[in-house]
């Protein structure tokens, strides 16, 4: 068995009002360690205002080669789209 | 088409490779090799620069080249983290560079003998390296440019540190400048060399470009590094090494002397002034680390099960 410690990715929250957004992994023993490694190695620079950390073996993801059956469908359903209605100019704050 | 053709395909059409798409073996091998030379760089980079951070001579100064040992440490991290998502573990990625199975750069094997090498190498060294992951901000394996884009950011203080000393060096007693023009002496060649082979001598160019793992050519890095570089030395003051270097009007470009490649040959060989001492203390770290990790692993599992224990 490899003597590595688990991997975990990390999220980053930029500011206030923003999402967590993955940026990068790192390993650590526990989840504590990883929020501290986390702010030591992905925000020396003011990059956050707050840390997400999950472990990588609990994330699934979505298979590449489904990929067309999966997000194909979306391409030809243009109808969802607001420029898909013809309205006159003269109607307006719609 | 083939998977390899369409592979090729979307590569042509700048779509990135992400960590679970299907690419040639010998695509994930390069890939491997090449960004984990570049993470071992960046740990053994440390240790010529971590041996001044005690010396510094001053306050600002050391936090600052303490700051930038650190980023060199994070860097390191990125980059393996990008390799891994190939599908090799960090244990094997060390264990490699330790039995001399794996390449770290050929620079980090010459001595920082005075405080100007401090100057030289953030100017010259981290120049060159920057010169470098500019270009592979674009590299086709999406782990590996979000890492490099990461890096780019970073480093742009490395190189501007280092300027700063070797500017208040050579501006100050004759001595001082004496000790920036020593620096520029010995670090002037093996930056040059840092950009590796010239092209028709290095053998995975072709195919690293097609797959767009690397975006520039060797020679065309080193010459825009000579391009840029040239004129800052002007402005401190300070001689190049080399007596053919001359603005050619012609091509726009500096021409420069001949690289002296028996000399990076030997280096890459292991018997640069360096490499024994470098790899030493590389395994006397990790190995006199080694209670340290096992320590953390054994409290995270014991606490893992108070936990449990607490919750039935």
């Amino acid at each position: 068995m490899s003597k590595d410690w688990p991997l975990w990715e990390v999220f980053i929250r930029s500011k206030n009002g923003l999402s967590h957004k993955h940026a990068g992994s790192l390993h650590a023993a526990d989840a504590e360690m990883a929020i501290e490694n986390a702010r030591d190695v992905y925000t020396r620079r003011n990059e956050g205002v707050s840390i997400w950390v999950v472990e990588s073996r609990h994330i699934t993801a979505s298979n590449p080669e489904e990929a067309e059956s999966l997000f194909d469908p979306a391409k030809d359903k243009v109808y969802r789209h607001p420029t898909f209605y013809d309205l006159p100019d003269e109607v307006t704050h719609i | 088409m083939n998977l390899e053709q369409q592979f090729q395909a979307r590569i042509d059409q700048e779509i990135k490779v992400e960590p679970r798409d299907w690419m040639p073996e010998e695509y994930r091998q390069m890939n491997i090799r090449q960004i984990a030379q570049h993470a071992h760089s960046e740990i053994v980079g440390m240790l010529p620069e971590g041996n001044w951070i005690t010396r510094a001579p001053s306050l600002r100064r050391k936090v600052a080249l303490l700051a930038k040992v650190q980023d060199e440490g994070g860097h390191g991290l990125y980059l393996y983290s990008a390799a891994e998502t190939l599908g090799i573990s960090r244990e094997e990625l060390i264990d490699q560079l330790h039995e001399g199975k794996a390449k770290y750069s050929s620079i980090f094997n010459y001595p920082a003998l005075t405080w100007a090498d401090i100057g030289a190498i953030g100017w010259l060294v981290d120049g060159a390296a920057i010169m470098n992951q500019v270009s592979l901000t674009r590299t086709s394996y999406g782990p590996y440019a979000r890492a490099m884009v990461r890096i780019c950011k970073e480093e742009s203080f490395h190189q501007r540190q280092g300027y700063e000393i070797l500017l208040t060096l050579c501006r100050g007693t004759q001595e001082q400048k004496a000790m920036a023009q020593d620096s520029l002496n010995r670090w002037w060649w093996p930056a040059l060399m840092m950009f590796g082979p010239n092209d028709d001598q290095s053998t995975h160019t072709e195919k690293s470009m097609n797959w767009k793992l690397k975006r520039k050519k060797n020679d065309e890095l080193r010459q825009q590094f000579v391009d840029v570089t040239v004129p800052q030395a002007e402005y401190l003051g300070i001689t190049v090494p080399d007596p053919d270097l001359k603005w050619n009007e012609e091509r726009g470009h500096y021409d420069f002397g001949e690289i002296n490649w028996d000399e990076f040959w030997q280096v890459v060989k292991g018997n640069g002034p360096c490499n024994k001492k470098r790899m030493n203390d590389r395994i006397k770290a990790h190995e006199e680390g080694a209670w340290v990790r096992e320590a953390a692993m054994a409290y995270a599992e014991k606490r893992q099960q108070r936990k449990l224990q607490q919750a039935s």
